[in-house]
């Protein structure tokens, strides 16, 4: 059963995990972007634990949604609008309640992704965070029908993406800041789908 | 990293600050969220001009804040796009009665903020229309990228398009010039050396003592291809033949041009680069009307410059001439 306490705990972490990526996730991005992506995330994140931990608000779905409000005015580039849509999408389907289950985790995963999808048109292959948050909310999908606790589902989730974020290394990238490289950017890995794969396992670290 | 600084994190709105105690007769600054807005705003019955994308580019875009410019201006963080609360409270600031035109450059991060920004504004009830701008000949443009980006062309586009707002045309002509505009202009950058992100600490990228890196884009993006520095003379007949030949522009064509400098680059080389454009001008036939020189569109201290031509006719030389008065462009009365 995940609580209001777990989802806070999720986001102080967020913050923590961010800020202790800061720098080589800016480092990725000076590789094939423009050297913002550690410094924006810990923008958003550290405003958001704190604000969120002075005022909680009374349920999952308005702690999701304040997050993604916050996400968006803070976080800004291409990140903002997409964490802030994924968090956005993610609350509706928890709207007014006070603990979730495992399949309620898988679905709110699902709607977040969507929210990415739709507001960001990247498709998988196209080196960006979708390479790492597609295959993460299949193997959710995978690990629930199979019987898995939301623990199973989480490690499920970071393994998955883990293989998707480590295969944008390859990739030419066809969205985003990094498709002006065309094919110099191959051999880097995506700063997004690197921030994806920390957002899953500091679920895994405290939703489980 | 050396930098005239207090704390990295303080930088934009500790300019913001000296920005409104150096020009508060053109322009008022909000700070949360933060806008730049002309200090008559809003003026009644005229189109609003906005636009906006991360700090670093000074003096775009608060700097072009002004009558028979733009109206409204959202800084982001270095680099990075502005959020949609910070557009959407400038443009019901900016708002006369008549609509506000946002005037994005085509990056992923500004595209989707002002996405999202117009569509709370327009169901708040304020007609707002997108122009994107995306003028840089360095990127290939098909689907397997975002599209090229918005450079140089973005100051001529805020001066035009601002003095037609200032006649008072409407929302619907305003936002036809600005795409004609953006369709008429191509710009190309050479980059010397890097910048430095202050909250990064270090540089963006590395060039060796005697690389270059031609089709650099604004944030230090790389572009084209790494070569080694070549004459003056060299680099912009390499940069006149990316832009003049992928509109094209035909011989008799009358151009506007921007020769910018990317932050870091002495003005003596900039006239210089002036020059050898000039005569590559003359070369290829296209009449130089008018033309700006300086640092209009820089990348913090990068060292480097870009060129932007855009094709004009009487009309757009006629609005091009009207007055303008803002901190960093102002002619005419
Ligand atoms: N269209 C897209 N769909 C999904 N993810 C995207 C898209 N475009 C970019 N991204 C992701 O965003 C990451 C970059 O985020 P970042 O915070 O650095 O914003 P940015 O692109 O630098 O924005 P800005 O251009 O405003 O500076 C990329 O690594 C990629 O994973
Ligand atoms: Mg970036």
């Amino acid at each position: 059963m995940i609580r209001c306490e777990e989802i806070m705990a999720w986001v102080r972490e967020l913050d923590l995990v961010y800020q202790s990526n800061k720098a080589s996730l800016t480092e990725l991005d000076a590789a094939i972007g423009d050297a913002d992506h550690g410094i924006n995330m810990v923008r958003g994140f550290s405003a958001a634990a704190k604000e969120l931990s002075e005022q909680t608000p009374p349920d999952i779905g308005a702690i999701l949604k304040a997050l993604a409000m916050i996400l968006m005015k803070k976080v800004g580039g291409a990140s903002g609008p997409l964490y802030g849509t994924f968090f956005l999408k993610a609350s509706m389907t928890c709207n007014g309640r006070t603990s979730i289950g495992a399949e309620d985790l898988v679905v709110l995963f699902e709607a977040g992704v969507a929210g990415i999808r739709q507001r960001g048109k990247a498709k998988e292959g196209d080196k960006t965070m979708i390479d790492a948050w597609e295959p993460a909310v299949r193997a959710m999908r995978e690990a629930f029908s199979g019987g898995g606790d939301v623990s199973e589902i989480l490690r499920a989730a970071v393994s998955a993406g883990e293989s998707g974020r480590d295969a944008t290394i390859s990739l030419a990238a066809r969205k985003g800041r990094a498709s002006y490289l065309g094919e110099r950017s191959r051999g880097h890995q995506d700063p997004g789908a690197t921030s994806a794969v920390l957002m899953l396992k500091a679920a895994r670290d405290t939703l489980a | 990293m050396k930098k005239l600084m207090n704390d990295p994190g303080d930088l934009v709105v500790e300019s913001l600050r000296g920005m409104e105690a150096a020009h508060g007769d053109i322009l008022r600054v909000s700070y949360e969220p933060a806008y730049i807005v002309r200090a008559d705003a809003p003026v009644r019955g005229k189109v609003g001009v906005l636009s906006g994308g991360g700090s670093g580019h000074e003096p775009m875009h608060g700097g072009y804040v002004g009558p028979g410019m733009l109206g409204a201006a959202c800084p982001g963080a270095i680099f990075t796009s502005p959020t949609p609360d910070q557009i959407e409270e400038a443009t019901r600031a900016l708002d006369g009665g008549a609509g506000v035109i946002y005037l994005v450059k085509n990056y992923t991060g500004d595209v989707l903020n002002f996405e999202s920004a117009a569509e709370l504004c327009v169901s708040a009830g304020i007609p707002v229309e997108t122009v994107i701008i995306d003028d840089d000949v360095a990127v290939q443009d098909s689907s397997f990228t975002a599209g090229r980006r918005g450079v140089g062309a973005t100051v001529l586009i805020e001066k035009i398009v601002g003095a037609a707002a200032e006649r008072g045309m409407g929302l619907a002509e305003v936002t036809g010039l600005a795409r004609t505009l953006n369709e008429e202009a191509r710009s190309m950058g050479v980059a010397l050396s890097s910048c430095t992100v202050p909250e990064a600490g270090k540089p963006t990228f590395d060039l060796g003592a005697d690389e270059i890196e031609l089709g650099i884009g604004i944030h230090g993006e790389p572009g084209r291809e790494r070569r080694t520095i070549r004459p003056a003379r060299e680099l912009v007949e390499y940069m006149s033949e990316a832009i003049f030949s992928d509109l094209p522009f035909h011989r008799g064509d009358s151009i506007i041009v921007l020769l910018n400098g990317m932050g870091g680059t002495p003005l003596i080389e900039l006239y210089l680069l002036y020059g050898e454009l000039e005569r590559v001008a003359r070369t290829r036939g296209l009449h130089i009307r008018r033309r700006l020189v300086g640092n209009y569109i820089t990348s913090l201290e990068m060292q480097g410059f870009s060129m932007t031509a855009l094709r004009s006719d009487d009309r757009i030389l006629g609005l091009w001439d009207d007055p303008v008065h803002t901190a960093s462009i102002r002619w005419g009365s």
